[in-house]
């Protein structure tokens, strides 16, 4: 893939705090028009990363290329490209909804129109509410109404729904879905693997501030982690067989079993499952190389 | 929304320092008119104050000199006090708060100048000196019957007024990346408002300090402030009352100025967009 066809390039990125490695040679490419989600656990180096890429730390090594440009020294007209939603921010208490997204538009050389950036977030009924009164879910659809205003390029969103109810977050998603269709490229850092799945083309796995698999949320963990597994209740005992040919397995189970097989179940690892399996805490293994040792192996 | 992302062809230009300066102080004006709790505080401090060292001191008439009521001899220390607390204090104190909130890094991540946003303050504690002052001098003039100055008191007044607010601002965002956090914003800020007050001469006559107080006092800006509105407020005999025996304008200005220059590039250099624990 051509540099200029890249959004964000990664290689090799390094972070220390004292002793401690938060990133520890990451590499990460987020291609233009895509939205690529970063998935780890805390203290991870996630939000480091993420930062790093937005101008706001500086690294101690590695290569970075955010618009073709250096988070560290790039000016005015590189941050006007891009658009940043942070997590828990509790300023802006005394101003309006509208007048934010106003305020906020003059920054920049080419905005959005603000009235059709409130009507996006679906905040058209908060307009003239101050911020102060807004619900917590009201109050990051503002967030992200200031992060787009500006058109960004590229926009960031970390963990830009936790705490929200299932129907804000599903509304909020859509937002995301419809940014993407508008042309915008995505970084998402969030801590719901429900979330990468839905709105995600790839997602990055972090552990130890390294990138330990990157994928389609349908293929993340390589074929052996999506094998599905097999269980059937044999002589008293419960048994499982992992299998890419499950459906064979089972024929020849009711063959060997004389008609139905008790306690049979075919399960596919959900996306969570194959998560678990990467950021295991294995530090002899392989990370990528190793199967995902999903919960459902825990059945064997 | 906007399908326009990909084939924006022109962008416009990045618009300029000043404009957004304009922008932003229309943005903090409006906000700080809204903390009503604040408004009160800072509005009604120094009245309060002055009616209250007025009524103490100038019991059965008593005069700070002849033809010199406490009334008036204390506007001047009023003035002063009051331009430090809506710049340097609430700069000190609101900035950290800011930065606590998260308001600074969300700026931080836009085009937004930081030279932008210092404007905007300065234009705000422009604004609200100028209304605290304003409605200071109307109950001066009409309960405590101070004589306001001629046209040449006036300028000085002018000249000494629009450098102590700048003076008290730029030092204001120079001292806020001083506080760990804004929570101890106004415990680190307050006490040394609360100290310059004291030895400043705005609480008790200057003259009456011990001089070692003075000469501690005159390294800071709030004393020359006071000095120099003595100067437009007290009769041209009371510049005898002074420890130099003259008004010391040249001084007064060179104080304020070099505070001036020292805020500015101290903020320019220590300001933060961040917390400091945060990386």
């Amino acid at each position: 893939m051509d540099d200029s066809d890249l959004a964000v390039r990664v290689t090799g990125l390094q972070k220390r705090y004292g002793e401690k490695r938060a990133v520890d040679g990451l590499d990460l490419t987020v291609a233009r028009g895509e939205i690529v989600a970063v998935l780890g656990p805390n203290g991870a180096g996630k939000t480091t990363t993420v930062e790093i890429l937005e101008g706001y730390r500086h690294r101690d090594g590695g290569d970075v290329r955010v618009l073709g440009g250096d988070p560290q020294t790039a000016g005015r007209e590189w941050r006007a490209r891009i658009g940043i939603v942070l997590q828990g921010t509790n300023d802006l208490a005394e101003a309006t909804v509208s007048e934010l997204v106003h305020h906020f538009a003059r920054y920049y050389p080419d905005p959005r129109d603000p009235e059709e950036v409130i009507e996006a977030v679906g905040l058209r009924e908060k307009a003239r509410t101050r911020t102060r009164q807004l619900s917590g879910g009201q109050r990051r659809r503002l967030d992200v109404a200031l992060g787009i205003v500006g058109r960004p390029e590229l926009l960031f969103l970390d963990e830009p729904t936790t705490g929200f109810d299932p129907e804000a977050r599903h509304a909020f998603w859509d937002l995301v879905s419809g940014l993407r269709d508008g042309g915008t490229t995505i970084l998402l850092t969030t801590h719901y693997l429900e979330e990468a799945e839905h709105l995600a083309d790839r997602v990055a796995v972090v552990r130890s501030g390294r990138v330990v698999a990157v994928d389609t949320p349908a293929d993340l963990g390589g074929r052996s982690a999506r094998q599905a597994v097999v269980r059937w209740t044999e002589g008293g005992a419960p048994r499982s067989e992992r299998t890419d040919s499950p459906t064979a397995l089972v024929a020849a189970l009711g063959a060997r079993l004389g008609g139905e097989v008790p306690g049979l179940q075919v399960v596919r690892p959900t996306l969570e499952d194959v998560y678990l399996g990467l950021i295991a805490d294995d530090e002899d293994s392989t990370p990528a190389a190793r199967p995902a040792l999903a919960t459902t192996e825990a059945a064997r | 929304m906007s399908t326009t992302t990909l084939d924006r062809t022109a962008a416009g230009r990045l618009p300029g320092t000043l404009r957004l300066g304009v922008d932003r102080a229309r943005y903090e004006i409006r906000g700080f008119f809204r903390e009503r709790d604040a408004i009160i505080f800072i509005f009604a401090y120094p009245i309060i104050m002055l009616a209250i060292f007025a009524t103490v001191f100038g019991q059965d008439g008593a005069e700070v000199a002849d033809g010199v009521p406490f009334a008036q001899y204390f506007l001047p220390g009023m003035i002063a006090t009051g331009v430090l607390l809506s710049s340097f204090q609430s700069l000190a104190i609101s900035i950290p708060v800011e930065r606590d909130e998260g308001g600074l890094k969300r700026l931080g991540g836009t085009p937004l100048p930081p030279a932008a946003y210092f404007l905007g303050k300065v234009g705000q504690v422009l604004v609200v000196s100028v209304v605290q002052v304003g409605l200071l001098l109307a109950v001066a003039a009409l309960l405590f019957d101070v004589d306001m100055p001629d046209a040449s008191g006036w300028a000085t007044f002018a000249w000494v007024f629009v450098l102590g607010v700048a003076a008290g601002a730029v030092c204001g965002v120079g001292f806020s990346s001083l506080p760990r956090s804004g929570r101890s914003a106004s415990a680190v800020v307050t006490p040394v408002v609360l100290v310059l007050q004291f030895i400043s001469g705005v609480f008790f006559a200057f003259y009456d300090l011990p001089s070692w107080m003075q000469q501690v006092a005159s390294v800071f800006p709030l004393k020359w402030m006071a000095q120099g509105m003595r100067s437009v407020f007290l009769p041209d005999e009371a510049a005898s009352l002074e420890p130099s025996g003259s008004w010391q304008h040249g001084a007064t200005a060179a104080v304020l100025l070099a505070w001036l220059v020292v805020g500015l590039v101290v903020g320019v250099r220590t300001f933060r967009w961040r917390r400091r624990d945060d990386g």
